[in-house]
């Protein structure tokens, strides 16, 4: 039991928002010595992951071009085009990203996306702008609300569309693994039953955005243009 | 042939120009502090490969040390004015969508094809990289057609990574640090422990909450370490197939995909799962970093819910 002494860490630490770096580095040494590692092998560990891991921290390879974009008005153009479209709500607007991006990782084409590709420089913006061609300037509590969805769009799009790729690595890891157990699959058999969920999601996920138009609407009620 | 390496020193470069940019502001409050964070985390990026684990452990705790009980806070850099983006946005007009458009569509492309093109027999970059190799080359591209475009200068571009880098804040390598947590839950046995305590407190024979137990135990799990992947062997050889499979006679396929996609319904709900959940919320400068959980719990409980009671009409029918 003593081994989930991280997990304990990280539950209070995060809880009590405490610099979440220093809780994470507290909680792997306190269970690295409850697992009776060394000291030298516990530094190791930690260093051989960071190393391991440091492909998550390409994606702020493309904050200098963000920022240039961002200085050059990106963002108030696709505000003055959103704004053109009057059928645009930022409901919507996420709707049909929420199907481009679950489509598009069905085939294999997670790359097509992405927090920083496309949700900071291209989508945000756009929920954000429908959302204020309709109701002026947003309070904003009402804008990080928008922006938090944008990001919970990408995420849920990838997440239930590429398990119906076969190639994918969570299909192939089910098949791996079940191999190993003597129960031999095709790829196809595994992805065929991710599309049941697939077609759960996008109508919850696609409901609570239509939700979120409709919970704006009575927000601004008296200042709908 | 691009090796990822080269595209990991072009990080490195960038967090230690950011260093240096960090230096240079006299006025930059806990100057000292900040130059030494990006500079370690550049210097992580640049060596790593060369580095021993040890040196680079020392080094990351190092890094965390400095930041101390809280987060060092964006540094302030001179950017344009609401009035004069207006002015620019009304100048450039769609041409501020070409850079922005390079990004996901170099990306794609060099994905499909880097593998593909061979220059004397090598591949342009192995297919297992080539999505990281894309995307750092899809960078350049993006910012050589907005230095064009734009008319801007290189300078002004390392000035904007500052500025959004340091909104980011020392949140940046919090996921690096999580996986390196997941290394070590994973070297003491954190998985076993956990998934002893699932398995002993379910009756065999009650197949609804077998189910239950595997699936709500996927999501549980995936949440203490923010992957669904960890979670997955631990719970199949756990539950899904002694009681779901051998024991009841489930259909393995039904049981392993909706097992993997009810661990996903737990990434949509933890703070863990930091490059999908906290990344996001410092990249879009929302003041609340479990900002995009919240948005997503709802999503993800239904939808565990959902799983739950199609596996447990489905598993045993086919």
């Amino acid at each position: 039991m003593l081994t989930l002494i991280g997990v304990l860490i990280v539950i209070i630490g995060f809880a009590l928002r405490v610099n979440p770096l220093l809780v994470v580095t507290v909680a792997g040494i306190a269970t690295g010595v409850a697992g009776g590692l060394s000291p030298v092998a516990i530094v190791s560990d930690f260093g051989r992951a960071f190393t391991e891991n440091r492909y998550v921290g390409l994606v702020w390879l493309t904050l200098p071009v963000i920022g240039l974009l961002e200085r050059s008005g990106l963002k108030e153009r696709a505000q003055e085009l959103i704004s053109r479209i009057q059928s645009a709500t930022s409901g919507r607007v996420l709707l049909l990203y929420l199907a481009i991006r679950q489509l598009t990782a069905s085939i294999g084409l997670t790359s097509l996306g992405g927090q920083a590709q496309m949700v900071r420089p291209l989508i945000a913006p756009m929920a954000e702008a429908a959302a204020e061609a309709r109701f002026g300037e947003l309070p904003d509590k009402t804008r990080y609300l928008i922006l938090a969805h944008a990001a919970a769009v990408d995420n849920v799009g990838v997440f239930f569309g590429e398990d119906i790729f076969l190639a994918m690595g969570s299909v192939l890891l089910i098949k791996g693994f079940l191999d190993g157990n003597g129960i031999h699959l095709t790829p196809l058999h595994i992805a065929l039953w991710a599309i049941p969920t697939a077609i759960a999601v996008f109508i919850i996920h696609g409901a609570r955005l239509l939700l979120l138009d409709r919970r704006l609407s009575k927000q601004f009620k008296d200042r709908k243009t | 042939m691009i090796r990822l390496e080269f595209i990991y020193a072009l990080g490195g470069l960038l967090f230690l120009t950011v260093a240096v940019l960090e230096f240079l502001d006299r006025a930059n409050p806990k100057r000292y502090r900040k130059t030494t964070f990006w500079g370690i985390y550049g210097i992580t990026f640049l060596f790593g490969s060369v580095l021993p684990p040890f040196a680079t452990g020392c080094l990351v705790i190092l890094m965390v040390l400095v930041t101390g009980w809280k987060d060092l806070g964006a540094s302030k850099v001179k950017t344009t004015t609401e009035t004069e983006r207006r002015q620019s946005a009304a100048r450039l007009r769609d041409k501020l969508f070409i850079p922005a458009l390079c990004i996901p569509l170099v990306t794609f492309l060099g994905t499909l094809l880097l593998p593909k093109i061979a220059i004397n027999g090598q591949a342009l970059a192995a297919a297992k990289d080539s999505t990281l190799v894309s995307l750092g080359l899809s960078v350049i591209v993006a910012l050589v057609a907005a230095l064009w475009l734009f008319r801007q200068r290189f300078i002004t571009s390392l000035h904007e990574g500052r500025r959004l880098l340091t909104a980011v804040g020392t949140v940046a390598v919090l996921p690096q640090l999580l996986a390196a947590l997941g290394a070590l839950f994973a070297a003491a046995g954190v998985g076993q422990v956990v998934s002893e305590g699932v398995t002993r407190f379910i009756p065999a024979d009650a197949t609804f909450l077998v189910i239950v137990a595997f699936t709500v135990g996927m999501a549980l799990f995936t949440m203490i370490m923010g992957n669904a992947f960890a979670a997955f062997p631990v719970m199949v050889a756990g539950i899904g197939l002694p009681l779901i499979v051998h024991k009841l006679g489930g259909d393995p396929a039904i049981m392993a995909a909706l097992g993997m996609l009810s661990g996903y319904c737990g990434t949509l709900m933890t703070p863990m799962a930091a490059n999908f959940n906290i990344v996001p919320a410092a990249l879009l400068e929302l003041p609340d970093k479990n900002g995009v959980v919240k948005v997503q719990i709802p999503t993800g409980l239904i939808l565990l819910a959902v799983n739950t009671l199609l596996m447990y009409f489905l598993v045993f029918r086919f």
